[in-house]
């Protein structure tokens, strides 16, 4: 198999098990992307990938170090340089130089809307230019992988919308991408996904062929049919049925990725048999 | 009574109004989303309603009154940051929370805080912190509640759980006003108001603010090669799978754009989504070539 990724990949810290047995693929043209709330493994998997730390276990494949761009979760940008300088040291660590450094810099200063900020402090910056600026600062030199760790937390959908199409340019032009995000939604728009909980793969595929492989029905209704297999979705209520049959009061609900997920975790938690309580 | 009533707020820093002509309710039972990009004034918006910062113009009421150290002990805040303290217990955050109140701490905790109640809060997975945030500031009975994007960084399924706590205070009459960036979160919401540049320049349910708008869907046999070809043609795409989305584009101008560049592809009009409405509302994309100079290009 070509690509990029991990197989079967264990890392520990301090004893405890952080990942636990997780495959992830990317393909170059693809973005993949790995999704789970705090603590699922996400970061441990995308530093495996980066070659950031050694796994305890499990095949991994990457390009050599300086065909990878990894932007790291949280201060991935040195606040006491300016924005220029940020993406001079860059250049430099992935051995870029001259008039090249300096056109991508020219570009990506322009892609991300950070021209009229060049002499700003990195320190200085909003929560969403800061990661504009990361991102740039990884996509540089052009890597054959980008490693991306919740590039898109916390900043606002505006910064967001740019931010992905930044992604998408790289994996237009050739890049496998991976990313991490905690929000499903998000994950919707990658080729493929794998949700992580606990440091396990709990789901994977497309998020199309995720949806569809979702166990038995979910059922939509006004009020809560089971204290554990019901959940809300804005004011009304979703609701698993893992055997199928649909409760009175209810209809099928038309699936997404959110719901799914869901589904998986609470199969997880050992909330797959019984009857629908109400 | 309403619980929120902000009428013509404005708040100027210097030269520069965040705040500019606000209008702002919150009713009982009803969970309001308070959205916008960075720098629209909603931070500055959610403090005049916390009564933190005085308004330069308009008025401010909670609960029919100025906000005021009586109005603040009526109300329950839960930041981002969420403000527990990390090196007590959990046990011992719900106490001091409600303390700080006047109330009791809660004495039937939900299953899964009561089987952390001895464990020290920096010692917990951000889900479970949340919860203990909102445990901690519902614990007074608040009638009104204040979130900033209340359920980041945890799993769907504990953000659902989340949300049922917050449905069931709004259910017993607490008003919610809930910042968030993310559209799952906003989803949630009865009623969302949406900021750019300090003031309020839509509100209503998602339907409504995305009303007709429509964006242009784009199902090419190579998503690479129609992605640069509308990028080369200053069409900003968004990937979406495998397929593109060009929000408030003429499809035929689209369609022109791609057969030009030799690129197969359907396109069709397909009706916005509310994060593409939001985008638009905000100014669009900061770095774009706006439509008419692209078209010029």
């Amino acid at each position: 198999m070509n690509g990029y990724g991990v197989t079967d990949l264990r890392v520990r810290y301090r004893g405890r098990e952080a990942v636990g047995g997780v495959t992830f693929a990317v393909h170059e043209h693809t973005i993949a992307a790995l999704v789970g709330g705090d603590g699922a493994g996400k970061t441990s998997v995308l530093r495996v990938l980066a070659g950031a730390i050694a796994p305890a276990g499990g095949g991994v494949r990457r390009p050599d170090e300086r065909r990878i761009g990894y932007m790291p979760a949280g201060e991935a940008v040195y606040r006491d340089l300016t924005v220029e300088e940020n993406l001079a040291f860059s250049a430099r660590a992935y051995g870029v130089r001259g008039p090249e450094a300096a056109r991508r810099a020219d570009e990506l200063l322009e892609r991300t809307g950070l021209g009229g900020a060049r002499g700003r402090l990195g320190g200085q910056l909003s929560g969403g230019m800061r990661q504009k600026l990361a991102l740039a600062m990884a996509l540089l030199h052009q890597p054959e992988l980008l490693v991306l760790d919740e590039p898109t937390t916390g900043i606002d959908p505006v910064s967001r919308a740019q931010l992905w199409r930044l992604i998408a340019g790289a994996a237009a032009a050739g890049a496998a991408v991976a990313l991490a995000t905690c929000y499903v939604d998000e994950a919707e728009r990658a080729a493929t996904v794998a949700v992580l909980s606990d440091g396990q793969v709990l789901l994977d595929g497309s998020p199309e062929e995720v949806v569809a492989r979702t166990p038995g029905a979910v059922v939509d209704s006004a009020a809560r049919l089971d204290p554990v297999r019901s959940w809300l979705r804005g004011v009304r209520w979703r609701t698993w049925s893992p055997d199928g049959t649909i409760p009175p009061g209810a209809a099928r609900a038309e699936l997404d990725l959110e719901d799914a997920v869901i589904v998986a975790e609470l199969a997880r938690l050992g909330h797959g048999t019984g009857e629908v309580a109400a | 009574m309403r619980l929120v009533e902000v009428a013509g707020a404005g708040k100027r820093f210097g030269a520069v109004a965040a705040v500019d002509g606000v209008d702002l309710t919150v009713e009982p039972g009803e969970v309001v989303g308070l959205l916008g990009a960075n720098g629209a004034g909603k931070t500055t918006l959610m403090r005049l309603v916390l009564g933190l910062l005085p308004p330069s113009g308009g008025t401010i009421r909670l609960f029919g009154e100025p906000p005021s150290r009586r109005t603040r002990a009526r109300l329950g805040y839960v930041p981002q940051g969420l403000g527990l303290y990390e090196d007590l217990t959990v046990a011992e955050n719900l106490v001091f929370a409600a303390g700080a109140f006047g109330a009791r701490a809660p004495e039937g905790l939900d299953p899964i805080l009561e089987g952390v109640r001895g464990d020290l809060v920096a010692e917990l997975p951000l889900g479970l912190r949340r919860r203990v945030a909102f445990a901690a500031v519902l614990a007074h009975h608040p009638e009104l509640l204040v979130l900033d994007e209340p359920t980041s960084g945890v799993d769907p399924l504990g953000r659902a759980r989340l949300w049922e706590t917050i449905r069931e205070a709004a259910l017993t009459g607490a008003g919610v006003l809930v910042s968030t960036h993310f559209m799952s979160e906003a989803s949630q919401c009865d009623r969302l108001v949406v900021m750019a540049a300090g003031r309020v320049v839509a509100a209503g349910g998602m339907a409504e603010i995305v009303g007709d708008a429509t964006a242009v869907e784009v199902r090419p046999r190579r998503w690479e090669a129609a992605f640069a070809a509308l990028d080369r043609a200053g069409l900003p795409a968004a990937l979406v799978g495998r397929r593109l989305r060009v929000p408030a584009a003429d499809p035929s101008r689209v369609g022109a754009v791609l057969e030009a560049a030799g690129v197969a592809a359907e396109v069709r009009a397909v009706p916005a989504t509310f994060e593409e409405t939001f985008v638009a509302l905000s100014g669009g994309e900061p770095g774009q070539p706006a439509p008419d100079r692209a078209g010029a290009a």
